[in-house]
């Protein structure tokens, strides 16, 4: 991106030092960890960037009381890998969206995943990165170490300023050291699968299952296209996860596909085919984003992620992926300034919220990437982003104009 | 005792005008400020404190809400926010200098909707109404705190609250897609929807468990649950504490994850079996309650596991409920718990704070050990799964002395759980009881930045002082 300057701390008094120099110049920092997300979200104007690749390692994981921790730069697939090996899982499943970003200079981080919030499937069922996130450590703006939450499952003690950070996308803190609930992995993974449905009967199909008791971790519709992208022939597909012990598939398998009975027959995708799909949903690679294509993730009540499909697509050619029952609608279009409006529009008509994930850098500059805030929540996140970073030298404009 | 300012006495001056402008606000019906209704608002759930507050106002609007607010912080006024008030931190304590501004009006179920797994409601409708009025489309809302008779959605997202089923369903932060927010200068903020996730910053997150001091919660959208196929229960006693925690460290880690996995010592099954006859086990020095979610076979499966590992600790009862009656009957004592310790001493603090679970043989050792020194007696009643500790204290209100020593015995209990990596408080918030506490968790550096936020929201800190905060960090901009 043509910085000047790289600087690489390797562990958090460095880091402390690092922003604490910045500050006192008042030179603002991009901030990241090996840039695989510098395309989510407006270009920052810096002239050195900052990232954690060198606060690496996992400083705690304890199986039995579900916790783990990692510095910031730690890779994510590392962390999984450890995960993996006693048995567990990271709950949210985080993707891996370099099939709309491209690669990085490295692997995507931890606190890359987590200053995003980027969760996959698992979302619906049981929370996003910022539900598990049980304390971190970070460097405001000022180069203060700040400690929210800690180690433990239950802490409402004081403000959750961890949770702020969550989601922040480096523009409050930059942070060093990330500890996480975890789960174990669910023994076995069946995926139940109906075929031909529109959108608006998909979302209904998935609503009724989510309703059910069988408890239901993954609920997707893949329209034709993506539904041929995922390996299944050009038929939608309406695809319902369950995870579970081994022995209680079967039986909540048989009994969820006959409760759907209405929205047609139903398949039962077996272990190594539900991973895969499931993988590749999570991934949003079913979407096969091509040059000059821009993405929206839409988030929106799942009873009206059809119609706003339809809405947008009635006005520039788009493409769509469902998940989450319906309430995250991936949105494919042509990078412009008019696709970008009829997206808007749309949400704004739903009542829902967008993320524009991927366009190109000029785009990215000149409209919002998510929508713009009433005037009284504007203030609030000006006033909130100078109570960590007086001198807004952290990722300026990252996520909106001016702040 | 916690010291608590003297008032501001130009605001007590101006009690008549207040009132007067308070009533033209909101209709003189609305504002209580006669001392004998007032008494009923002057203390919360942790009884030792009491103040009679300037007035109380019950809107009946988000728009009066703003009214009201918009007026005390142009004249200067504090607010203490009020729901249910069964706040066992204090946190509804009102000051006299302070207009409590309470929700219970505001009552409303606004919009339930099944196909988004939805429901609407204004912030005074208490936490089990909310299940009641979905439980017909067996629906549930998660966060169950033992208090969900009377608490109300507002506290329940201003303290976080959790509650048995947490350990699989999670709290209330994680079932709260969006709010409507009054901030103190008056401006009404909607924060998420009917969504779930929102990009920008996670101002549910933050709203969440933040004590009343950011604004007032008039409004909130919360995440519904299709309720599993069934629920059992079973019921398990040991020979020792540490026996009853070294079996909860091996069920988390064999992989399953039971909806709830509740705890009690000797002092507390007694108190709860005198009380509710549910036949718990006498001769146990430790308890676990158990339950496990499915269908008849699933349910007899995990139950099958679980008591082969319970099996391994060498316990002196198992007992696995057949039918959904013997379940609830396992429940039973549980569910009074606090109203059975209640019975052997009128008065009791209940402690809160959190330990990694693998720590639960050493806190339980050192808390019998300071209950000896300190020569008062300890229950213990907790959610052993995720090391949220309950132990209540027994002494004599009438007794000064006992109080104090209470006080301190509590201070020191959680003084252990962050020295054994833990925190201060799971679910029942910092208040003014555990204010003094926060330097023995955060550092100058973490508790200032807090202090920056809440200013943020409340430059002129008028919203709920003097809690949360220690006195040095509690400073307006
Ligand atoms: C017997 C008993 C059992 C309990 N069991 C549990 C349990 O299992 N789990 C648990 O988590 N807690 C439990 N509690 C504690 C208590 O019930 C919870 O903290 C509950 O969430 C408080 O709700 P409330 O409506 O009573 O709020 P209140 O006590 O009225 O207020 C609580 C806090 O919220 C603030 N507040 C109130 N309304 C608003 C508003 N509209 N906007 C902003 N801030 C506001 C107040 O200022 C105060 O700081 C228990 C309490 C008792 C007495």
């Amino acid at each position: 991106m043509g910085f000047s300057t790289l600087i690489a701390p390797s562990d958090e008094t460095a880091l402390s030092r690092a922003i604490a120099e910045a500050h006192a110049a008042g030179a603002p920092l991009a901030i990241r960890g090996n840039g695989t997300k510098d395309g989510l979200g407006r270009p920052v104007q810096a002239a050195s960037v900052l990232t954690t690749r060198g606060l690496v390692g996992i400083t705690l994981h304890s199986p039995s009381e579900l916790v783990l921790a990692a510095r910031a730069g730690t890779p994510v697939a590392e962390i999984e890998a450890a995960l993996s090996a006693k048995g567990q899982h990271l709950i949210a499943e985080p993707p891996d969206l370099s099939a709309l970003t491209g690669p990085g200079e490295g692997p995507q981080t931890i606190g890359g995943i987590v200053s995003c919030n980027l969760s996959g499937p698992r979302r619906i069922a049981l929370g996003a990165m910022r539900d598990h996130v049980l304390g971190v450590r970070a460097v405001n703006g000022a180069g203060d170490v700040i400690r929210s939450g800690g180690r433990v499952l239950k802490n409402v003690t004081g403000l959750d300023l961890a949770k702020l950070l969550v989601g922040s996308r480096g523009t409050l803190a930059v942070l060093s050291e990330i500890t996480l609930k975890v789960l174990p992995r669910p023994e076995r993974t069946a995926t139940v699968m109906l075929r031909g449905l529109d959108p608006a009967r998909g979302i209904a199909a998935l609503s009724a299952g989510l309703g059910s008791p069988y408890g239901v971790t993954g609920a997707a519709h893949l329209p034709p296209e993506a539904a041929a992208q995922a390996g299944f022939g050009e038929r939608a597909a309406t695809v319902l996860r369950l995870e579970d012990f081994a022995d209680f598939i079967p039986r909540r398998a048989a009994a969820l596909a006959a409760a759907l009975a209405e929205f047609g027959p139903a398949d039962i995708l077996d272990e190594a085919t539900s991973l895969a799909l499931w993988r590749t949903v999570r991934d949003a690679v079913p979407l096969r984003v091509g040059e000059g294509e821009a993405v929206w993730r839409v988030s929106v009540r799942p009873s009206r992620g059809a119609r706003l499909a339809a809405k947008v697509a009635e006005d520039v050619p788009a493409r769509f992926m469902f998940d989450w029952g319906g309430g995250l609608v991936w949105v494919v279009g042509p990078a412009t300034e008019l696709a970008h409006r009829v997206v808007t529009e749309a949400v704004c008509a739903e009542h829902g919220t967008f993320w524009l994930v991927r366009a190109p850098p000029a785009l990215r500059a000149a409209v919002p990437g998510l929508p713009e805030e009433p005037p009284a929540l504007a203030a609030l996140t000006r006033r909130v982003k100078e109570a960590f970073d007086p001198k807004g030298i952290l990722n300026p404009g990252r996520i909106f104009a001016g702040v | 005792m916690i010291a608590l300012p003297s008032p501001d006495r130009s605001v007590l001056a101006r009690r008549h005008t207040v009132i007067a402008d308070l009533q033209r606000l909101i209709g003189p019906a609305a504002v209580i400020v006669e001392p004998v209704r007032l008494k009923a608002y002057e203390t919360d759930a942790f009884t030792a404190y009491k103040r009679l507050p300037l007035a109380v106002c019950l809107p009946n609007s988000t728009d009066q809400v703003s009214a009201l607010l918009r007026y005390c912080s142009r004249h200067g006024i504090r607010v203490v926010p009020r729901a249910a008030g069964t706040s066992l931190s204090g946190g509804a304590l009102p000051l006299e200098d302070a207009v409590v501004i309470g929700v219970s009006r505001l009552n409303r179920i606004l919009e339930v909707s099944v196909e988004d797994r939805l429901i609407r409601v204004e912030a005074g409708v208490t936490n089990l109404a909310v299940t009641r009025a979905v439980e017909g489309e067996g629906f549930f809302y998660a966060p169950d705190p033992s208090s969900q008779i009377a608490c109300m959605i507002a506290g329940n997202i201003a303290m976080n609250a959790g509650g048995a089923h947490c350990l699989k369903y999670g709290v209330t932060a994680n079932n709260l897609l969006g709010v409507t927010l009054v901030a103190p200068d008056g401006e009404v903020v909607k924060l998420g929807g009917g969504h779930l996730d929102t990009p920008g910053y996670d101002w549910l997150g933050l709203i969440c468990g933040s004590e009343g001091q950011l604004g007032i919660i008039t409004e909130a959208t919360l995440r519904i649950l299709r309720a599993g196929e069934g629920a059992r229960a079973m019921l398990v006693g040991f020979r020792a504490t540490d026996v009853a925690a070294a079996a909860v460290a091996d069920i988390i880690g064999s992989g399953i994850i039971p909806v709830a996995l509740e705890f009690m010592d000797k002092p507390c099954i007694r108190a709860c079996e005198d009380f509710a006859h549910a036949g718990y086990p006498l001769d146990a020095e430790a308890l676990l309650i158990i339950e496990v979610e499915g269908d008849k076979s699933e349910q007899d499966a995990l139950l099958a596991r679980l008591e082969t590992i319970c099996r391994r600790h060498d316990p002196l009862t198992v007992r696995i409920a057949r039918t959904a009656e013997e379940s609830a009957a396992i429940w039973k004592g549980r569910k009074g718990a606090f109203g059975a310790v209640g019975r052997i001493s009128p008065d009791y603090l209940c402690m809160d704070g959190t330990i990694p679970p693998a720590q639960l043989p050493e806190a339980m050792r050192r808390i019998e050990a300071l209950s000896r020194e300190y020569g008062l007696m300890v229950a213990n009643v907790f959610h052993a799964g995720d090391g949220n500790l309950h132990p209540l204290i027994l002494f004599d209100a009438n007794d000064q002395e006992s109080f104090a020593r209470a006080e301190a015995l509590g201070a020191d209990i959680l003084r252990l759980c962050i020295e054994l990596g833990g925190c201060l408080t799971g679910e029942h918030g910092v208040g003014i009881e555990k204010r003094d506490l926060m330097p023995a968790q955060f550092s100058a550096a973490d508790l200032a930045q807090q202090a920056r936020v809440k200013r943020a929201f409340d430059p002129a800190w008028l919203l709920n002082p003097h809690k949360v905060f220690p006195p040095e960090f509690a400073k307006a901009a």
